[in-house]
């Protein structure tokens, strides 16, 4: 093992530029520890964004060596080729400084793509029962533990291409509520969807699934919307 | 792309996969047969049946060609959303006006 690591963080905004750091190479260390040791050793002013430090928040996702990636729960043994490690902003975001982005977009494009629940009961009705074992939830289960760490985002081409985009965390989250049992808005959440950026925008390429540091499939809910979308287009539910 | 242009083109695609195979199944048989240009327009010539499948062919490869190079215009050029439209529904045209003339020159009388 290398007794030292050559770092590269982005530094600046939007128009920035990489510096190279020195920092001890240990046992069992994450891509945040790395940052973190800059930050607390030799250079204060760095900027990036962490809270929880276990991969539950979503908050420190930044590109590594060239691709998106959570970076508490990355080790630096598996993407430090020769010692070496480039850090960077998300790519598809604004820079708001350093290694910390501007994610007011891609939240924007979650509250476009309708991701919000739309209850059709009130506080005062019985408890939805609702089964785990149907098709129906099992689908809806299967994107639920999303983090909303923009991973999917960033490595997206499409998002990189057509700035209307929702994006696969946008279209994934809404795909949940599609096959959530308990929802009413769908019909505005396909409309809203069924536009020019919305799910038929994807290309398939599935840069999304392969780097989700959850696991989820992106790709799978996006093809799912595509389905659904065009049903309801040729039953009259939406229109373009 | 929206999920009107979408069904367009999946659905010009369905079209397009099964005549393609005879497409190719054809010149196979015509090479391998030795089958003469004037064989081939002795078959072709009047046949409403040849003129129905490849007008066809022409419709879906103009509408799935275009929707396709929509996409290319709209993401990868800053062409304005009019001016890309603009462009392939010429691009469209085109293609139906060369291949319906080439189809016309085989199926009529």
């Amino acid at each position: 093992m290398n007794t030292e690591l050559s770092v590269s963080l982005w530094r600046g905004a939007q128009n920035g530029r990489y510096e190279t750091y020195r920092v001890p190479q240990r046992p069992s260390q994450t891509v945040l520890d790395v940052v973190t040791y800059v930050q607390r050793h030799i250079d204060p002013t760095l900027s990036y964004r962490f809270a929880c430090r276990v991969g539950v928040c979503g908050s420190c996702a930044m590109t590594v060596n060239g691709k998106p990636r959570w970076t508490c729960r990355t080790h630096v043994a598996k993407v430090a080729g020769g010692g070496k490690l480039q850090i960077g902003p998300l790519a598809n975001l604004p820079v708001i400084k350093d290694l910390a982005t501007d994610m007011q977009p891609f939240f924007e494009k979650w509250r476009q793509a309708r991701g919000v629940f739309a209850p059709t009961k009130t506080r005062h009705d019985a408890i939805a029962q609702i089964k785990p074992d149907t098709p129906v939830r099992k689908t809806a289960d299967a994107a639920i533990e999303c983090i909303n760490c923009g991973v999917c985002y960033a490595a997206c081409d499409t998002v990189r291409w057509n700035a209307e985009y929702l994006g696969p965390a946008a279209l994934t989250r809404a795909w949940t509520l599609v096959n959530d049992e308990r929802d009413g808005g769908n019909i505005a959440r396909l409309q809203a969807i069924a536009g020019a950026g919305g799910c038929h925008a994807c290309h398939s390429h599935q840069s999304c699934q392969e780097l989700c540091p959850q696991a989820l499939n992106p790709t799978a809910a996006i093809a799912g919307l595509k389905r659904r979308t065009a049903a309801a287009y040729l039953k009259g539910e939406i229109t373009v | 792309m929206n999920v009107r242009l979408y069904l367009w083109q999946r659905t010009t695609a369905a079209v397009m996969a099964p005549l393609v195979i005879v497409h190719i199944a054809v010149i196979f048989y015509a090479t391998r047969h030795g089958v003469s240009a004037a064989d081939i327009l002795a078959r072709t010539r009047g046949s409403i049946a040849w003129a129905a499948f490849y007008g066809l062919f022409v419709f879906a490869v103009s509408i799935h060609a275009s929707i396709g190079l929509r996409n290319i215009l709209s993401e990868w050029t800053p062409l304005p959303e009019r001016r890309v439209d603009a462009c392939v529904v010429f691009f469209g045209l085109v293609l139906a006006l060369l291949g319906l003339r080439a189809v016309a020159a085989v199926v009529l009388p």
